[in-house]
C-alpha cells in the first residue's frame, strides 16, 4: 500500500516520469555506452573508424553542452515496467498515465512525432497511436516500488530486424550461422558499432521480444546468469566482431559494442531465434518511484 | 587517402579526384531531400524549383522552428540512403547534382549514375544528429514547404565533416568492399564456431 496511491498522486508522478523520461533519453547517453564508444575509439587503429568514432564522441558532448537530441530519430517509444507486488496500483490508470507523459513529452517539448498508422500513415504528433507507446509490464514480488526503463526505438536499427523458426535438427550450428548472416545482412543500416540482442527459444513473438529486451534492456558488459548462455554471448560477439563492418559500416574491428541473449523454454519441435539491434547511440533512461512517490532517475 | 576542403557548388574535376576512403569537408550550401521531394520531382515530374547544379545533397528531413517568416534548425539528422537509391541517376544526370551525403550507403542504380555523370557519396555518421546540427551555420532556403519536413532544405555549411568518401565515381563502393571481404572471412568464423 502506497501512499501515493491511496491520494491518486502517483498517477500524476508517473505521468511527468514518463515525460522526462522520454527528452533524457534523447539526451542523455547512459555511461556504459560512453565507456564502449571510447574504448572502442582507443581499440581502433585505422584512420577511417577513429574519424566516424570521434564525431560519435563529439555529439556525445555536444548533446551535454547544448542539451540537444542526440540523434533526430526519436524512435518508437518503448516503456518497460516492472510493478512491485506490495503496490496497490490501477494498472489501466498506470497506463494511461504512461501514454499522457509521452504525449506531454512530444508536444511541451517538443518533440518530432515518429509515430504513424500503418496503412494511412497518419500522424497525430504526439509519438502515440494505437497500441503505441509499447508499454511491457512485469510483476515483482515482495517489492514496493515502481521502476520505468524508457526506450526511444530508432527505425534505422530497428529495420534490421530477423526472425527464423529452426528445426531441433539444425540445433545451436544453425542458430549461430543465422545470427552471423542477420549481422551480415544488417551492415552499416543500423548505424554500427551496434548492441546485437539474440531471443532463443519460446514461440516465434516471444523470441523477438526476447531479442528486443537482450538489445534495449540490458547495460553494456552484462552478462547472462545462465553460464552456458554468458559464454554463447561471448563467443557470438567475438566472432560478430571478426566481420570487420566496422563502425558506419566503414570497416574496423567495431562491429557491436554487445552481443547480449535472452532465452526461454520451447517446443521440442521447434528452434526459433531472433536477432534484434539497437544503433550506437544506445539510448535508455530508467526511474525509480517508492512508495512515498519520491522519484530517482538512472539509466 | 587523401583529404580535400571542397567548395560548393562541386565541378566534375572536383568530384572525379576523389577516391573511397578520402576524407572531404564542405564549405558553401547543401540541399536536404529525401522520399518526398524525390517523389515529387521524379514521380511526378515537377523539376526541383531551385538550381541543383553542382550542388551536394543531404538525406534529411530536419525538425525546425519558424522564426520571424523563416526557420531556425532544432535538430537536423541524416537518414538512411538505400530508400533513395532510384532517384540518383535524374538529380545527376537531368540535375547535375555531384554528391550525395547520406548514411550506409546506395546500390547499384546510383553507382552508375556517379560512374556516368562524376558523382560521388559521401558518407556522414548517423546518429550524430547534435553534431550536424552543429556543423550547419544556417537554413537558407526552403521550397516546397507543404511536404513539410520532407521539403527541400538550404543549409549554409562551414567546415563540414569528415565526410567519408564511400562511393566514387570509378564505380567502388565501400560498403560493397567491407561486405565482400567480411564474406571472405565467413568460412573461418563458421569454422570457429563449430557451424
Amino acid at each position: 500500500m502506497t501512499t501515493a496511491s491511496v491520494n491518486g498522486e502517483l498517477y500524476s508522478i508517473v505521468e511527468d516520469t514518463a515525460k522526462s523520461l522520454y527528452i533524457k533519453a534523447l539526451k542523455d547517453l547512459p555511461p556504459d555506452v560512453r565507456q564502449a564508444l571510447q574504448k572502442a575509439y582507443e581499440t581502433e587503429t585505422e584512420d577511417t573508424p577513429k574519424k566516424v568514432l570521434s564525431t560519435m564522441l563529439e555529439a556525445i558532448a555536444i548533446s551535454d553542452d547544448k542539451q540537444r537530441l542526440l540523434c533526430q530519430d526519436t524512435g518508437i517509444p518503448l516503456y518497460f515496467v516492472k510493478v512491485g507486488s506490495r503496490l496497490n496500483i490501477d494498472i489501466p490508470r498506470l497506463q494511461e498515465a504512461i501514454v499522457r507523459g509521452t504525449e506531454r513529452a512530444t508536444v511541451e517539448h517538443p518533440l518530432r512525432s515518429s509515430v504513424c498508422h500503418p496503412i494511412k500513415r497518419t500522424n497525430h504528433q504526439t509519438s502515440t497511436g494505437y497500441r503505441i507507446p509499447l508499454i511491457n509490464l512485469d510483476f515483482v514480488k515482495d517489492d514496493d516500488t515502481l521502476e520505468i526503463l524508457m526506450v526511444p526505438k530508432g527505425s534505422g536499427s530497428e529495420n534490421m530486424s530477423f526472425l527464423k523458426m529452426l528445426i531441433p535438427a539444425e540445433g545451436i550450428r544453425g542458430v549461430k550461422k543465422f545470427i552471423i548472416d542477420s549481422v551480415l545482412e544488417a551492415g552499416a543500416n543500423p548505424c554500427p558499432p551496434f548492441v546485437i540482442g539474440v531471443g532463443l527459444g519460446g514461440t516465434a513473438d516471444l523470441c523477438v521480444k526476447l531479442a528486443k529486451l537482450a538489445a534495449v534492456t540490458r547495460p553494456l558488459g552484462s552478462r547472462n546468469d545462465d553460464p552456458d548462455i554468458a559464454a554463447l554471448e561471448e563467443e557470438l560477439l567475438e566472432a560478430v566482431n571478426q566481420l570487420g563492418i566496422g563502425p558506419m559500416g566503414l570497416g574496423g574491428k567495431t562491429t557491436a559494442l554487445a552481443l547480449n541473449i535472452e532465452y526461454a523454454y520451447t517446443h521440442i519441435t521447434q528452434n526459433p531465434v531472433a536477432v534484434n539491434i539497437q544503433c550506437w547511440p544506445a539510448r535508455r533512461a530508467r526511474a525509480k518511484i517508492d512508495a512515498y512517490g519520491r522519484v530517482e532517475f538512472g539509466y | 587517402m587523401a583529404e580535400y576542403r571542397l567548395t560548393t557548388p562541386l565541378s566534375e574535376e572536383d568530384v572525379r579526384k576523389l577516391k573511397v576512403g578520402d576524407t572531404v569537408f564542405l564549405e558553401g550550401t547543401i540541399f536536404g531531400i529525401r522520399d518526398a521531394n524525390l517523389i515529387r520531382m521524379f514521380e511526378h515530374n515537377v523539376p526541383p524549383p531551385v538550381d541543383l547544379t553542382g550542388a551536394a545533397c543531404i538525406h534529411t528531413a530536419p525538425n525546425v522552428r519558424k522564426v520571424n517568416g523563416g526557420y531556425e534548425k532544432v535538430c537536423i539528422g541524416t537518414t538512411t540512403s538505400s530508400r533513395m537509391d532510384r532517384f540518383t541517376p535524374g538529380l545527376m544526370g537531368q540535375y547535375g547534382v555531384r554528391a550525395i551525403i547520406g548514411k550506409a550507403g546506395m546500390m547499384e542504380a546510383s553507382m552508375e549514375a556517379m560512374k556516368k555523370y562524376g558523382g560521388c557519396y559521401l558518407a556522414i555518421v548517423g546518429g550524430a544528429a547534435s553534431w550536424e546540427t552543429e556543423k550547419i551555420q544556417a537554413i537558407e532556403g526552403v521550397w516546397w514547404e507543404d511536404l513539410m519536413p520532407e521539403a527541400i532544405w538550404k543549409f549554409r555549411v562551414r567546415d563540414f565533416g569528415p565526410l567519408i568518401v564511400a562511393m566514387d565515381s570509378e564505380g567502388n563502393n565501400m560498403y560493397y568492399q567491407v561486405k565482400a571481404r567480411a564474406r571472405d572471412k565467413l568460412a573461418d568464423i563458421y569454422k570457429r564456431l563449430g557451424v
